[in-house]
């Protein structure tokens, strides 16, 4: 059995090529936050408070855009619904865990860590300490975030915008999905949902990403219907 | 004062959005049908994220093929396919869409 500082920095060297495309993601947030006019204090305590790249920049974009607060709230809250799909996932693995984990490891279950971790817990379904793999990625993670958004703050402006730095948020969640690929029935779900984000993508409260995720999901479950017929 | 209440009420209803579901689901009770369509989350929520940065232009219309955030996203999937790779699949991507940028 690996112990739990080997299970810890598994999880740290796993999302670490993530870094690439995070890096400059947190310094554009952090920019981005200065440009809008939110000041360091309040773009830097959202890194904290609300620790999610996506919902965080809906949020300010909205209340910059003149959106009333309400507004704002909900649809960043609606990005973050897809939350609630990764902890039905992670659940499975961590169920046995102490209420206090489940908090600790609420907080830092992202997008990446999400996926990197989740892939991990497949494969070591018996391992009694494989948390530690999520608490290890959750928590490099947390800490670049922190960091880039700071560096963001500061460099502001001198980041090019010449240099398509958004691009990184795409190429991320595709990387993410590399073990996906190959797999006729997930590429089917991966272009149910892409084509109906574009579809849904004017729905109101930003609520596009959750719609075209349970749509595919339905879809999903009729292709493992059909799976199972066929057998 | 308004801004720091919003921030604060999205914080908590995003940190309630990821223990949620964590506290509430008890995996025995999942059927196997359930735990196996909770494998294609990540097929289905990651494409919404990728498909409109990519394919939509900042005004929300539909970008040409031609489009350097395409083609580099064609790339990118491509290396994803026949490399499995995660590293090479945003290595690959940033670099084409820059060449393109810059070069082309």
């Amino acid at each position: 059995m690996q112990s739990r500082k080997k299970l810890f920095f598994q999880g740290f060297l796993d999302i670490l090529p993530l870094m690439i495309p995070v890096i400059p993601f947190g310094i554009i947030f952090g920019a981005i936050g200065i440009e809008l006019g939110f000041g360091p204090y309040i773009t830097y305590a959202s890194s904290i408070i609300i620790f999610s790249g996506a919902s965080q920049i809906v949020i300010f974009q909205l209340l910059s855009a003149g959106a009333s607060s309400l507004v704002a709230v909900t649809s960043s809250s609606v990005v973050s619904t897809r939350h609630l799909l990764y902890g039905a996932v992670v659940s499975q693995h961590i169920n046995k865990l102490s209420i206090y984990w489940k908090i600790g490891l609420s907080y830092i279950l992202t997008d990446q860590a999400f996926a990197v971790s989740n892939e991990f817990f497949l494969k070591n379904k018996n391992n009694k300490f494989k948390h530690y793999h999520l608490l290890g990625s959750g928590l490099t993670l947390w800490f670049i975030w922190q960091i880039t958004t700071i560096a963001g703050i500061i460099l502001g402006s001198i980041v090019p915008e010449e240099l398509g730095l958004t691009f990184t948020i795409p190429l991320t969640f595709l990387a993410l999905l590399v073990s996906y690929l190959r797999n006729y029935d997930h590429l089917v779900v991966i272009i149910l949902s892409g084509i109906t984000s574009i579809i849904f993508f004017n729905a109101p409260f930003k609520s596009y990403i959750i719609i075209s995720s349970l749509i595919a999901l339905v879809g999903a479950f009729f292709i493992i219907k059909f799976k199972k017929r066929k057998k | 004062m308004n801004i720091w209440i919003s921030i604060i009420i999205a914080g908590f209803i995003n940190y309630f959005t990821r223990l949620g579901s964590i506290l509430a689901i008890k995996p025995n009770k999942l059927g196997p049908k359930t735990k196996e369509l909770l494998n294609y989350v990540p097929s289905a929520v990651f494409p919404a994220i990728i498909f409109p940065a990519v394919f939509l232009s900042n005004e929300g219309n539909l970008v040409e093929f031609n489009d350097p955030k395409v083609i580099a996203i064609s790339i990118a999937f491509l290396f994803g396919i026949f490399t499995k790779n995660l590293i090479l699949t945003i290595i690959s991507g940033l670099t084409s869409f820059w060449i393109i940028i810059f070069f082309v």
